[in-house]
């Protein structure tokens, strides 16, 4: 591989990314040349679903196989002699992210089907997108250069804001998919120019490299040693880069677009956003945060701490007057994200521990995420099961639903008492203590306090929905629209639940994956 | 042997997993549910019997497997003396309740959803008082939390769904800060195992962290027993829970959080114990008053009983504030007479107010023991052991609490105390005084109709569902239990959907219209019915056992108790 100026390209360890694509291109071509019939929606639905699972198989296999596999790789540091630094690594790292981001695919694409049957959304376009932001969210936690990530990051965006938009007939789902551009574009700005600050201080834009010269300017041996110390440059840049992230991950200040999005969205896009997206954004986070801005945690883990705890409270206190449905959901997953963002936050107390010290607070995030995905889409595939039913979709409508549909309440109970950390749920309480032991050990004990606050704040609409299930509906309570068939919403429920079910007796799985 | 107890969660569990069955039908939940408790209780009483009780100061029976190794949480089970009497008590007070539940249906109907979450909230208490591991001791204590909730929310009283809030939000703050107080110690000393822990004695920590560990811990645990000023939640969740709700939260969940105390806070945090014990002692005194003055202000017999229980936790936290082997062991029997005693008058206020349609005081007017004979002996008995009378269980917690007080440990500021034993003292006299307000208000004097006789009944058919069909009609047989069994399901019904929800929210219990009153004849109402029999008599048996002689629950506690203090053999 060293020397030469042609690169020899991995396709192994590009596989999950590659078949995604070449997926996306078959649904395409397929949606041009079937005859328009109905039901052809539902066999691009079943080709994108074999994608997703291949795909999913391949991560499965490369993490039994273990070891890491590199590719596109730089065989010489331009200035010196020095490791290889690569681009693209699948290592622990990526596959763990990538199999999260892949099984909440595979839900998505279930309730996809669910949406699409009545056949006013043209089906090609939406699985194409669909798979078009797999790819981009699997590329990215692979990512180890910065324009590598930028470009995944937006692979993985843009084509959530045509799905948004793809209810044409819908003037809130226009509004949200305008929002959503105008934030991420915004964002994007933003992220970029913090990304093109970080290059010219370091010259370099893999992440490693990064790292490597600003270790070496911090100790005074870099070739732009003393203006790269003293310069403001490296504290605005990081600044910057948190700041873009934060857009994606809809952290406070960033946050106030997440409920109207999400309400907008058809249910599967929301689903989306509150899962895929948002991992490929922490996975973005924790990769610039720890691989390439490691010595610069004294800037910016009090950054991450202060907007760990306003974005859990404020996600917190906007979600305990919704009445809708999804509209809480939005919220209350702004509030998890303070949750996943408070471990990062512990960074620089650890920092100069041993190395499974600091490979713990990233973990823990990971962790929570993992967790998070499984509860959280529970919540939505239920969420999407009673919208079909009854299309207001606000809390009353769940009034008596564990009466009515008995698994499906369970279902939807079991997951928001998940969400709120509270045993039955025990994948929600495991994922709580991951995160709370962090950020004690990286001496937050501040940050713990509002986490314990916030948990019961947020326990108190988990619950009342919760109390709701079980409530008996009132007499007369609207009559429900009869329900077209939903075999992929009752499958994607099941899927869900069982992976629930199971992090939540051996979380295990979880915690060793992620570290 | 040791697969004792984990068959002591898994029978519930699996009890409860039982129940989810769809072919299970809702009349014989109750019946169900008596049997898999009664199973659980012979396996408590097995334990107690294979139990060493030569090292009662010893982890017996210890089951210890890896279950998380990313956590380091082990799935470490053991019981000692501090742990035997309250797993025991546990398994009772469960039975009794179900066996009241298969005696008297739920007003609000799903007694297989009442069953299965009684079952689950047994493991939960079972399994707080088993574990051996800081993590799973919190996992089981938070497990009660769920269960609970929804006793309180779909069984409970008119103004049940903001009781079961103020419950469930109040308690998981606690339960938050006792998190962030065993994580302080995990990080801090490295390992979760609570034999390992409290052998050290706190080595290894420093008294900054001790304190800072057993601020949070003490926290959490003051917010389950109650702690006064953090008892709010109790009286709503007592008066509004239903009657098995109530038994089960004063009896056993309350002890939960002593039981912390007792396990973790002072063994595992001496130096932090030492620091705060005064402090402790301060709100266990004023808890001790405040308690004993809200109840004599009380108008609801249940708020009453509710508001005597932070009086008497008070005592309990008195007693672990000393810390010394003579308060701790009095804090470890006045938990377990209060469990029985509080048990007693909570299924004794229950069957009031099913009898007067009201818990109200006044309303019920005097004369019980005329009206109720039975009900109101038993109810005077239950009173006078709470209230301390020497000769019966209540008797000796308060008396061994105020006794360590006399003598606190040699850490300890002995004249302050001196004032707690006091003030204490004080309480004792009032306590007496609003149980004897209470009784001369009820149990004596003339009845007076006061009470409403429940809905008209319009049709004969009606009366003679309320009534039975036995000639000639016994007032004492007039109890809607009765009728349900003479007259079949369909007049159970007739009587029932008067009134078959709850008023949406709010709403004042007594103002509730239309609530069937069992029995509608003025004169004596109802008597004791034999489910409710069951329930009672073996809480007076052990409440006259233990007061007799208290010798049966101090000799097992006692060594263990030593050595958590590391004096006398072990």
């Amino acid at each position: 591989m060293s020397g030469g100026l042609i690169q020899s390209i991995d396709y192994a360890a590009l596989a999950v990314p590659l078949i995604l694509a070449v997926v996306a291109g078959l649904v395409l071509l397929l949606d041009a040349f079937l005859p328009d019939r109905p039901g052809g929606g539902r066999l691009l639905g079943l080709v994108t679903l074999g994608g997703v699972a291949a795909s999913l198989a391949v991560v499965a296999l490369q993490a039994a196989g273990g070891g890491e596999r590199r590719t596109f790789c730089v065989p010489d540091a331009p200035a010196g002699p020095g490791p290889q630094a690569c681009s693209y690594v699948a290592d622990r790292f990526t596959l763990v992210f990538a199999a999260v981001v892949l099984a909440a695919g595979l839900v998505v694409v279930l309730l996809s089907m669910a949406e699409l049957a009545d056949g006013r959304i043209p089906a090609g376009e939406w699985y194409f997108l669909l798979l078009a932001t797999l790819a981009g969210a699997t590329l990215l936690p692979a990512s180890r250069d910065l324009i590598m990530l930028v470009v995944s990051l937006e692979l993985a965006s843009l084509p959530v804001f045509a799905l948004t938009a793809m209810r044409r007939y819908d003037g809130r789902a226009t509004e949200a998919a305008l929002k959503l551009f105008l934030v991420s574009v915004v964002s994007t700005a933003v992220m970029l120019f913090g990304v093109s600050l970080l290059y010219g201080v370091t010259g370099s834009v893999h992440l490693d490299r990064v790292a490597g010269a600003l270790a070496s300017a911090s100790a005074g041996s870099g070739a732009a040693a003393p203006e790269l110390a003293t310069s403001g440059v490296v504290p605005v840049a990081v600044v910057l880069v948190l700041a873009g992230f934060a857009f994606k991950v809809a952290a406070v200040p960033f946050h106030s677009w997440a409920g109207d999005v999400y309400q907008g969205a058809p249910i599967p896009v929301a689903a989306l956003l509150s899962v895929v997206s948002k991992a490929a954004g922490f996975a973005g986070l924790i990769l610039i945060l720890t691989s390439a801005l490691p010595g610069q945690a004294g800037v910016w883990a009090p950054v991450v701490a202060v907007i760990a705890a306003l974005t859990m409270t404020a996600g917190n206190v906007l979600a305990l007057r919704q009445r809708d449905a999804v509209r809480l959901l939005a919220w209350s997953s702004v509030a998890q994200s303070g949750y996943v963002l408070a471990p990062l936050a512990a960074f620089a107390g650890v920092r100069h521990r041993a190395p499974a010290d600091v490979a713990g607070v990233a973990r823990a995030s990971i962790a929570y995420l993992v967790f998070y995905a499984a509860m959280n889409l529970v919540a939505f595939c239920v969420v999407m099961l009673v919208s079909r039913r009854r299309e207001r979709n606000e809390m009353d409508d769940y009034r008596g639903l564990a009466l009515r549909s008995p698994a499906a309440g369970l279902a939807l109970a079991f997951s928001l008492v998940c969400l709120a950390g509270l045993p039955p749920g025990l994948a929600g309480l495991f994922a709580k203590v991951v995160v709370f032991r962090e950020v004690i050990q990286g001496g937050l004990g501040w940050l713990a306090v509002v986490m314990a606050v916030n948990t019961v704040i947020g326990l108190y609409y988990y619950i009342a929905w919760t109390a709701r299930l079980f409530t008996p509906e009132p007499a007369g309570g609207g009559l429900p629209r009869p329900a077209p068939a939903a075999v992929p919403v009752v499958v994607a429920v099941a899927f869900a639940v069982v992976v629930t079910v199971a992090f939540s007796v051996a979380p295990q799985l979880v915690l060793s994956a992620a570290g | 042997m040791s697969a004792l107890l984990v068959a002591l969660l898994a029978v519930p569990l699996a009890g409860a997993a039982g129940l989810l069955a769809p072919a299970f039908r809702e009349r014989g939940a109750a019946v169900y549910g008596v049997a898999v408790s009664a199973v659980v209780l012979a396996l408590a009483v097995v334990v107690a019997v294979a139990f060493d009780h030569g090292r009662p100061g010893r982890m017996q029976l210890q089951v210890d497997r890896p279950w998380i190794p990313g956590l380091g949480l082990r799935f470490h089970l053991g019981i000692d003396g501090i742990s035997l009497p309250l797993v025991v008590l546990t398994a009772l007070l469960t039975l009794l309740c179900l066996v009241h539940l298969a005696g008297h249906p739920p007003e609000a109907g799903r007694p297989r959803a009442l069953v299965f979450t009684l079952l689950i909230l047994e493991v939960g208490m079972i399994g707080t008082f088993l574990a051996l591991d800081l993590l799973l001791f919190f996992v089981f204590f938070e497990v009660v939390l769920v269960p609970m909730y929804f006793v309180i929310a779909l069984w409970g009283g008119g103004a049940r769904r903001a009781a079961a809030v103020k419950f469930i939000l109040y308690t998981l703050l606690g339960s938050a800060v006792l998190l962030i107080g065993l994580l302080v110690v995990w990080t801090q000393a490295g390992t979760l195992d609570m034999v390992g822990l409290a052998a050290r004695h706190g080595q290894g920590m420093t008294r900054t962290a001790q304190i800072a560990a057993f601020l949070a811990i003490g926290l959490g645990l003051a917010v389950k027993t109650p702690m006064w000023p953090l008892h709010t939640w109790l009286p709503d969740a007592h008066t509004e829970a239903p009657t098995v709700g109530s038994v089960l939260l004063a009896g056993v969940l309350l002890k939960m959080g002593t039981y912390g105390f007792a396990r973790i806070a002072i063994p595992v945090l001496p130096e932090g114990a030492a620091a705060l014990a005064p402090w402790l002692g301060a709100f266990a005194v004023a808890g001790i008053v405040y308690g004993s003055l809200a109840c004599l202000a009380q108008r609801d017999l249940k708020r009453m009983i509710a508001y005597s229980s932070v009086g008497h936790m008070g005592f309990v936290l008195l007693g672990l504030a000393t810390l010394t082997p003579v308060g701790m062991n009095a804090a470890l029997f006045g938990n377990v007479a209060h469990g029985l005693i509080t048990g007693l008058l909570f299924f004794l206020a229950g069957a009031v107010k099913e009898r007067y349609g009201t818990a109200d005081m006044v309303r019920m007017g005097g004369g019980m023991l005329r009206r109720l004979p039975y009900v109101g002996s038993l109810l005077t008995f239950a009173c006078v052991a709470s209230l301390g009378l020497p000769g019966l269980a209540g008797f000796w917690g308060e008396m061994l609490a105020l006794l360590g007080a006399f003598r606190p440990a040699a850490a300890l500021s002995r004249p302050l105390f001196l004032v707690f034993m006091a003030v204490g003292g004080v309480g004792t006299v009032l306590t007496a005084a609003y149980f004897l307000v209470m009784l001369s208000r009820i149990t004596h004097g003339r009845p007076m109709e006061t009470v409403p006789v429940g809905p008209p009944l319009a049709t004969a058919e009606e009366i003679r569902a309320v009534l039975g069909t036995g000639e000639p009609v016994e007032p004492v047989a007039a109890g809607a239990a009765v009728a349900d069994v003479e007259a079949g399901p369909a007049a159970g019904e007739a009587l029932w959907t008067q009134h078959p929800q709850h008023p949406e929210d709010g709403g004042d219990i007594e103002a509730v219209p239309g609530r069937p009153v069992r029995a509608a004849r003025p004169g004596l109402l109802g008597e004791v019915t034999g489910s409710e029999l069951v329930a009672w008599v073996p809480l007076v048996a052990l409440i006259v056992l233990f007061g007799l002689w208290p010798k049966a629950l101090l000799a097992v506690t006692t060594p263990a108790v030593q050595a958590i203090f590391g004096v006398g053999a072990p």
